[in-house]
């Protein structure tokens, strides 16, 4: 075992000794690097490390939780102590334990979650591809003077998991990111975009020059946009604005939305809740994204999900907990930060390519919005009631005519999923909820 | 108080000294000003859901933040340790940033003038666990009791207890012990087997947990959140499209942290990316909107004895009379343009830069009676409560979600509509104001502000406001 196991194994071990009926203990570590390029020039370099700890316990059908940033021997003991001493006042929950025995374990081979490159990369070199980033957005045009800066990240951190029916794992993560925000100013209208790689290892991620260049081409094209007239069209989601759709669904397939109604699909499995053309997987036992984990939280093994299949519901996503309220299994989806009862969490929850380039989605709308942002508000879970804000680009004849702003669309995530008509084939894991390009028939847009 | 009575000499032997060793090293390399944030951070939390109290979770964190500006340059690092290695290693590498011969730290401390904003008798976390858990069952028990509509209740009690002290290069050293607490209820209602509506209802502030028992009561929230559930389920669809908005008094000021607010933190107006940069002096707003951002108010969320750089908070004039005057400032934002700090360089721990942010953000009362507001719309919708907001500060447009809102037809509250977004452009929203009511009212006590990734607590406030014009996103066109 790590030193880091030793200690989680050990503070369930102390948890069982003074009292505990079960318990399980959560360690993270973390090393941070940020930097930050402004108009050519370093503006921020951020780095360090930190740990913390937590532990729940349950003394019979009682639960307590705690944690710390003090890892030593008496930090411990003090964590341990208080989660017991917090199982004393709450109730007794029926539902409440750790999971069976026998649906503890993680999965094999390896998940290209961690690269050494990113340990090795020098700060100077991360800065360069900053600069570099910026220097390119910032030449593109000349209407783009000014920017918010270029920033590189990069990210090492750990994770260990324990508890009393004999479950120890570890596993270790890196990232690293480049973005970029140019501005962009014309006839006293100044629009803002940005544009971001990110990574598990170094070579994986966009150049420089197309992050570059992809930021200031969005700013570009939002410039002297129009607020259009309050009516219904047809709306494509890029995939940047579908994944905060997908997110919307997630909303809704979490099992502790699930058991508490507080979702429009409780009591939906196995009917049809979405069009053909929707299905939504989540996976996180695919190598190298963002979502992707040997065990859940809870020390559960990660496994594939089939949550929307042609537009019939087939799974929700359940930690141990909202799997027994709703008498089902857990489906390794257990999320929580290092203590406390677990959440629910996506793995890689995604819509799986379509045929269909988002060229040729454009090309059959005659008259439509092609959302580039989503701001403020989105979906309501318990009702589906779905309004936001959105900047995007009007259609007009197959073909993006003019960038429209100010405006928001509504409509109802119930009819929504009905109405998605066409999957694109873009899609690409950018986080650990992804989408291609979505058309969905008909949305309220609000405007003048 | 003195350095020698602080939490962090008692507990962990900080002397003076040793703030000046650490704030040398952080400006070995030179650089034009450091600073040490040290923070020890205590919270509780207690949930009932489904009338089982299910979570019940402590926990501590501590660290120290080091930070060098160098120019318009800033280099930062943290220690999760208060070991002097650990420090001491924390300060040289935030002082990379500098590239020079070391700057010489001032030698002697001055303990900053700061407020008392949040006396406390006791800590929160000297108060019995026993007595937060029966805030949280007063609250179920409430909020089931309001109407048998009423089928789910989750409510949560949390507190905390945080401890700073800030040392700066020129002598300055601040302490302090800052409490916060809150209340929430969530409620879910349905008529028989129907589609269930979702209420929500939660304050606080800088305050222990005697203000449920005395003050706000887990029964006031949990009313008022069984209310806005009930509400819903006789709501209609909102309209779509630009009418007249009238806003309810306190939380609905969010407008104001949205649509102002976050365009005048020096930050971007340093950098020239918000839609308000060279606009001070101009007109923004109608004459009659006076807007003020205030970390002076007592025991309230936003509010702070000093702000998280050690500078005493204070009362900012943001529009006067519809007048521009004045953005936020943090140290490095008002030394870039210089100007001086104004009591709004915030962060969220001790792992974070401070930013320039606001406090409690509000707009002061006017003459109108808001009854007489409403009258004065023939056809329009009237916003009671909202969810939450967010902002693109270059093109100024901002988005705030209105979740219980009534249609009003000749002058009269008629209909209640289901939640939309309404959207508006900051510099120009607040030009369409024509009436401002004489109730102002400050927010609850729940407002929470993400930027850039760091979460600070807010509080906001308006009185009774008629908005000429501005975009509701309904379904019904």
């Amino acid at each position: 075992m790590t030193e880091l196991e030793k200690i989680a194994a050990g503070a369930v071990e102390r948890a069982l000794k003074s009292g505990a009926t079960d318990a399980e203990c959560t360690i993270s570590e973390g090393e941070e690097f940020s930097s930050n390029v402004r108009m050519g020039d370093l503006a921020t370099v951020k780095e360090a490390g930190s740990r913390g700890a937590g532990i729940r316990v349950l003394v019979g059908q009682r639960t307590g939780s705690s944690y710390t940033s003090d890892l030593s021997r008496e930090g411990i003991e003090k964590m341990v102590a208080a989660a017991l001493e917090l199982a004393k006042i709450t109730s007794e929950d029926p539902y409440a334990g750790l999971p069976e025995r026998e649906d503890l374990g993680q999965i094999s081979g390896d998940l290209q979650l961690y690269d050494d490159s990113i340990a090795r990369m020098e700060a100077d070199w991360k800065v360069e591809q900053a600069r570099q980033a910026e220097k390119v957005a910032l030449a593109f045009d000349p209407r783009i003077s000014n920017s918010e800066g270029a920033s590189f990240d990069s990210h090492l951190s750990g994770r260990v998991f324990a508890n009393s029916r004999g479950f120890v794992g570890s596993y270790r993560t890196s990232s690293c990111g480049l973005s970029v925000v140019p501005v962009a100013k014309e006839n006293g209208s100044m629009e803002r975009d940005y544009w971001f790689t990110s990574a598990r290892t170094a070579s994986k991620l966009e150049s420089p020059e197309l992050v570059g260049r992809r930021a200031a081409e969005r700013a570009i094209r939002r410039l002297n946009a129009r607020k259009v007239a309050t009516q219904k069209a047809p709306i494509i989601f890029e995939p940047r604005t579908a994944r905060a759709l997908l997110g919307d669904i997630f909303d809704a397939v979490n099992g502790s939305a699930v058991y508490r109604h507080a979702s429009f699909l409780a009591g939906k499995l196995g009917e049809k809740i979405a069009s053909d053309a929707l299905t939504v997987i989540d996976d996180p036992t695919l190598p190298g994204l963002f979502g992707t984990c040997p065990f859940d939280d809870e020390g559960v093994a990660s496994r594939r999900t089939m949550v929307i299949e042609n537009g019939v519901l087939k799974s929700y996503l359940l930690n141990t907990y909202s799997g027994r309220k709703l008498g089902l299994k857990s489906t390794g989806s257990a999320a929580r930060g290092i203590t406390g009862n677990a959440g629910v969490g996506p793995g890689n929850f995604f819509t799986p390519a379509g045929t269909k380039t988002p060229e040729q989605l454009i090309a059959g709308i005659r008259s439509g919005l092609y959302v580039t942002e989503l701001i403020g508000g989105g979906g309501n879970a318990v009702t589906g009631d779905y309004s936001s804000g959105a900047a995007g680009l009007w259609i007009e004849n197959g073909e993006l005519a003019y960038p429209v702003s100010e405006i928001t669309i509504a409509g109802n995530l119930k009819q929504m999923l009905m109405d998605i008509e066409h999957v694109g084939s873009d899609l690409e894991f950018r986080g650990s909820i992804a989408s291609p390009t979505l058309l969905i028939r008909e949305m309220t847009i609000s405007g003048q | 108080m003195s350095l020698s009575q602080s939490f962090f000499a008692e507990r962990f032997g900080v002397t003076e000294r040793d703030l000046e060793t650490y704030l040398g090293d952080a400006l070995s390399a030179g650089g034009d000003y450091a600073d040490l944030y040290f923070e020890y951070l205590a919270t509780t939390s207690i949930g009932i859901d489904e009338q089982i109290v299910k979570s019940a979770t402590e926990g501590v964190t501590l660290g120290v933040g080091v930070r060098v500006i160098s120019g318009d340059r800033t280099g930062y690092a943290y220690s999760d340790d208060l070991t002097p290695e650990k420090i001491r290693k924390a300060a040289k590498v935030a002082a990379c940033i500098a590239k020079g011969p070391a700057s010489i730290v001032k030698t002697g401390f001055e303990l900053a003038q700061r407020h008392d904003l949040y006396p406390m008798v006791k800590a929160p976390n000297e108060l019995g666990l026993a007595e937060r858990v029966e805030l949280v069952k007063r609250a179920d028990q409430a909020a089931r009791a309001y109407d048998p509509r009423v089928f789910q209740v989750q409510a949560t009690y949390a507190d905390n207890l945080r401890q700073v002290m800030v040392a700066t290069s020129d002598g300055r050293l601040s302490v302090d012990r800052q409490p916060m607490a809150r209340m929430s209820v969530m409620v879910l209602a349905r008529d028989g087997d129907g589609p269930p509506q979702h209420g929500y209802s939660g304050g606080g502030g800088r305050v222990t947990l005697d203000f449920f028992l005395n003050e706000k009561t887990p029964e006031y929230f949990a009313r008022e959140a069984a209310r806005q559930a009930i509400v819903q389920l006789g709501a209609i669809d909102a309209p779509a499209g630009e009418t007249t908005v009238v806003l309810g008094p306190g939380w609905p000021g969010i407008l104001l942290h949205e649509a102002v607010g976050h365009g005048l933190e020096a930050d971007f107006n340093r950098k020239n990316t918000s839609a308000f940069s060279g606009r001070i002096g101009q007109q923004v707003a109608s004459p009659l909107c006076t807007v003020i951002d205030d970390g002076t108010i007592g025991s309230r969320r936003g509010s702070l004895n000093v702000d998280d750089e050690g500078v005493p908070t204070r009362k900012n004039v943001l529009i006067e009379n519809g007048i521009l005057r004045n953005y936020m400032q943090d140290q490095l934002s008002s030394r870039v343009m210089k100007s001086t700090p104004s009591g709004n360089g915030r962060r969220e721990s001790y792992q974070h830069i401070p930013m320039p942010r606001m406090t409690n953000t509000y707009m002061l009362a006017g003459q109108s009676d808001p009854e007489e507001i409403v009258r004065s719309v023939s056809k329009g919708l009237y916003c009671a409560t909202f969810g939450g907001g967010q902002v693109d500060i270059t093109s100024g447009n901002f988005v705030f979600s209105a979740t219980e809102s009534y249609l009003i037809e000749d002058g009269k509250l008629t209909r209640p509509v289901r939640g939309a977004s309404l959207i508006g452009n900051g510099p120009e929203a607040l030009k369409y104001v024509s009436m401002v009511g004489n109730d102002l009212k400050l927010d609850e006590g729940i407002g929470i502000c993400g930027k850039e990734g760091q979460s600070v607590p807010v509080g906001v406030g308006i009185p009774t406001v008629k908005i000429d014009r501005m975009t509701v996103g309904g379904t019904n066109a």
